[in-house]
């Protein structure tokens, strides 16, 4: 029985019409291989995302409503009570204050030194690419070692940037204690290590603009700061979006800077009165020093949804602006 | 619970404890691998065994480990070592909470034991499976008592200590008009009162600090307490305990009168500290001088010294202990292991390798421990001094969860803040509120 069973749909299969099948089923695959194929070509990306980084963030979000502390057996779902805290919590108002002043302080300043950087660049140097490798040295460096080195140049006593502002005649600064003093050593070293990969990507997209506008401006009349201010920049903009953007979204999540600032070694305070704690490094301290995965799950979510409100905010200003000009 | 009937209740645990790790150990002695529950059996002496040994900085067991496995041919050991202990102690305690990637026999600073010990349940009882050899006096009684949990489980064996002598600055001290002979400065670091009373003799006549930072001498005069910042109950005593209140008056008085070097330990400040002469005396566990030697370098040579004295008595600042997690799949072989390294005699053969002062009772008596001097500190003999600063060491003051991250991330960056100019009160209060926080 089941024999014949089996056989039967086969046997019906071999009894079609062979010059029927092969254009319909070569026909179907060609169908297939339009419709199914791109998908496919970019499902490994998808695949390894959705494990990587959509889980993650999931789950992040499903650990955020218990009262979990690393090694309990049973944690206890308590809702959204993480997130009550978290809005009552000073430390992490002050500490996003913290990350916000910070990121100010570097973004700005950084973003204006990369584009004139830049436009220096663009000049005929002698040795133009030993510039340009030089500008990127920075970047190259292990920024652990550079963090080491920086919180040795700011040291309170023995640091030589308060050596050099004593031989100088002016008073030392205690880089660790003063808020406003610790986010200004901090922003100097980001600033350190982003200006020149700032700069080089507004290199590459100024050195994109064509010679010809230049010389119509140039017979025009127009000055070198005149050209810079009505040709450059305008034409820098989708360039000058993206480095905000990225510089946004790492400035909001800046870590190893302020944790190697810190006298303590290996400390996750900020500073004795977490003067220089960020956001990034209180949901460290709450996660792998105090071991309290729920409520770090809580902050790495406020964390993410301001980044992602600030970067929309961003795109929808700058793109408004360029929007104008055209 | 009265705190008397808890105490019979341990002492009678303890005897049960007692009675149950001696029928244990005779039966896993006869190999026949009876066990109690959950703990798998030992293997048979034939069988293949590969134990993995986990510590951090140095221990001393690199000629060791090789020795054992020739005492035991059928035991593999593999010994991973990290560099830092606080990044150890993270690793060591996300593999606590994940179930997995812990060593069979995995080492713990004490400064990490309370968060140890608050789980203590995923941690086999020394007691229990370890071998008869280990018995508690081959300890001192502080430092085996210091390795159980509330309930008198044993989590581990106690390897090296710290205990807690003072060093100074014998050119300094001489040139303020202090006594600099390392008998005749005793009186000077007697009590707390008169170490900051010759503190503020020695600033006012020098202008300089006298110690390191407020955090490193607030930290033991904390420990030598009877209760610490939390009680049995887990409950914070900062509101009640008069003692933690003293201490802090104490030692933010010191600092307003520029006794502190404001120098946070460890910090490259503090390094550089030592090398330009910024304070007189410092806390010195028996593991201190290598630093100091490191640190303050040849051209200050045999101008710091030891005494053995330290202000409110002894004390004990460092040291670790070898655990066996109920990870491991061969604890009975583990415990053997971690018992073995322990032994006054491995743990002597530790001390010459890397200076880890022992924990044994025995090992303090040894004469190759007693009869060891340093000569960066004008030839003291510094195994004799520590061992009797071990000795003056009182009873474990009970460490509840959170304790070591109390002290770490809330009283020391208080202190820091009051050396920074805040006010002793302000400071007082962040203390309070932060040590809340975390206790919550």
């Amino acid at each position: 029985m089941t024999v014949t069973d089996k056989t039967a749909p086969e046997s019906r299969a071999m009894t079609r019409p062979h010059a029927a099948t092969r254009p319909g089923l070569r026909d179907r695959l060609a169908r297939w291989d339009v419709k199914v194929s791109p998908y496919l070509y970019v499902a490994p990306f998808f695949i390894v995302f959705a494990i990587v980084g959509m889980f993650p963030l999931l789950y992040t979000a499903y650990v955020s409503l218990f009262s979990w502390k690393a090694g309990d057996d049973n944690p206890d779902f308590i809702g959204l009570d993480n997130f009550k805290e978290l809005f009552a919590d000073t430390q992490f108002w002050h500490a996003l204050e913290n990350t916000v002043s910070i990121f100010l302080l570097s973004s700005v300043p950084q973003l204006i030194i990369a584009v004139l950087l830049a436009a220096v660049l663009t000049l005929r140097l002698r040795g133009a690419t030993s510039w340009r490798v030089g500008i990127l040295l920075p970047y190259a460096a292990s920024l652990v070692a550079l963090g080491i080195i920086f919180a040795n140049l700011f040291g309170p006593r023995y640091g030589l940037v308060n050596g050099v502002l004593q031989t100088l005649g002016l008073s030392p600064v205690d880089w660790q204690a003063n808020r406003f003093a610790s986010h200004i050593a901090i922003a100097i070293m980001v600033n350190w290590r982003w200006t020149g990969y700032n700069a080089l990507i507004v290199l590459a997209a100024m050195q994109a603009i064509p010679k010809e506008l230049h010389e119509a401006a140039l017979i025009d009349g127009a000055g070198t700061v005149r050209r810079f201010t009505h040709v450059t920049l305008p034409l820098l903009k989708p360039t000058l979006i993206f480095v905000t953007i990225t510089s946004t979204i790492g400035g909001l999540q800046i870590f190893t800077e302020p944790k190697l600032f810190d006298a303590m070694p290996g400390s996750n305070n900020g500073g004795s009165t977490h003067q220089f704690q960020t956001v990034t490094l209180y949901l460290y301290q709450t996660a792998f020093e105090n071991f309290n995965l729920g409520y770090a799950s809580a902050i790495a979510w406020v964390l993410f949804l301001i980044i992602v409100v600030i970067a929309l905010i961003n795109y929808f200003v700058t793109g408004r602006l360029a929007g104008r000009r055209r | 619970m009265t705190s008397k009937g808890l105490t019979t209740v341990t002492t009678f645990r303890k005897g049960l404890v007692l009675a149950l790790g001696i029928t244990m150990t005779a039966v896993s002695a006869a190999a026949c691998g009876g066990g109690d529950g959950d703990v798998p059996a030992a293997a048979g002496p034939n069988e293949h065994v590969e134990l993995t040994l986990a510590t951090f900085t140095e221990f001393g067991y690199e000629a060791l480990i090789p020795e054992y496995e020739r005492l035991h041919p059928n035991i593999k050991i593999t010994h991973r070592k990290t560099g830092q202990g606080g990044p150890y102690a993270q690793d060591m305690m996300t593999k606590l909470a994940a179930g997995s990637g812990l060593a069979d026999v995995q080492a713990v600073e004490e400064g990490h034991l309370s968060d140890i010990l608050s789980k203590s349940s995923k941690f086999n009882d020394l007691s229990k499976i370890g071998p008869s050899s280990a018995q508690p006096d081959r300890w001192l009684s502080w430092k085996y008592d210091a390795g159980k949990d509330k309930n008198g489980k044993l989590i581990g064996y106690g390897t090296d200590i710290g205990p807690l002598a003072m060093c100074y600055r014998k050119d300094l001290l001489a040139a303020a008009g202090l006594p600099s002979d390392p008998e005749a400065v005793k009186p000077l670091f007697a009590t707390w009162d008169s170490y900051f009373a010759a503190g503020a003799q020695y600033t006012a006549k020098t202008g300089k600090a006298w110690f390191d930072s407020a955090a490193q001498n607030f930290n033991s005069m904390v420990n030598q307490l009877p209760v610490g910042y939390l009680d049995t109950n887990d409950k914070l005593t900062l509101d009640t305990n008069q003692g933690i209140k003293d201490a802090w008056a104490k030692v933010t008085d010191a600092v307003a009168k520029g006794e502190s070097a404001k120098l946070t330990a460890f910090s490259n400040e503090w390094n550089s500290g030592f090398k330009q002469s910024a304070f007189a005396t410092k806390a010195c566990p028996a593991w201190m001088l290598g630093v100091i030697k490191e640190q303050a370098g040849p051209d200050n040579a045999s101008k710091w010294a030891v005494t053995a004295a330290f202000p409110g008595g002894g004390g004990n600042w460092g040291g670790s202990y070898l655990t066996v997690p109920t990870q491991s799949k061969h604890p009975r072989e583990a415990a053997e292991l971690a018992a073995w390294l322990t032994a006054p005699e491995q743990q002597i053969k530790a001390f010459e390798a890397k200076g880890n002062f022992p924990s044994q009772a025995k090992a303090l008596e040894s004469p190759q421990l007693l009869n060891a001097t340093d000569a960066y500190f004008g030839g003291a003999k510094i195994g004799e001094l520590f061992a009797e600063q071990a000795k003056k060491v009182a009873k474990p003051q009970y460490k509840g969860p959170n304790d070591g991250q109390i002290q770490e991330n809330v009283a020391s960056p208080a202190l820091q803040s009051v050396e920074q100019g805040a006010s002793a009160a302000d400071g007082w209060q962040r203390l309070v509120d932060g040590a809340k926080k975390l206790t919550r």
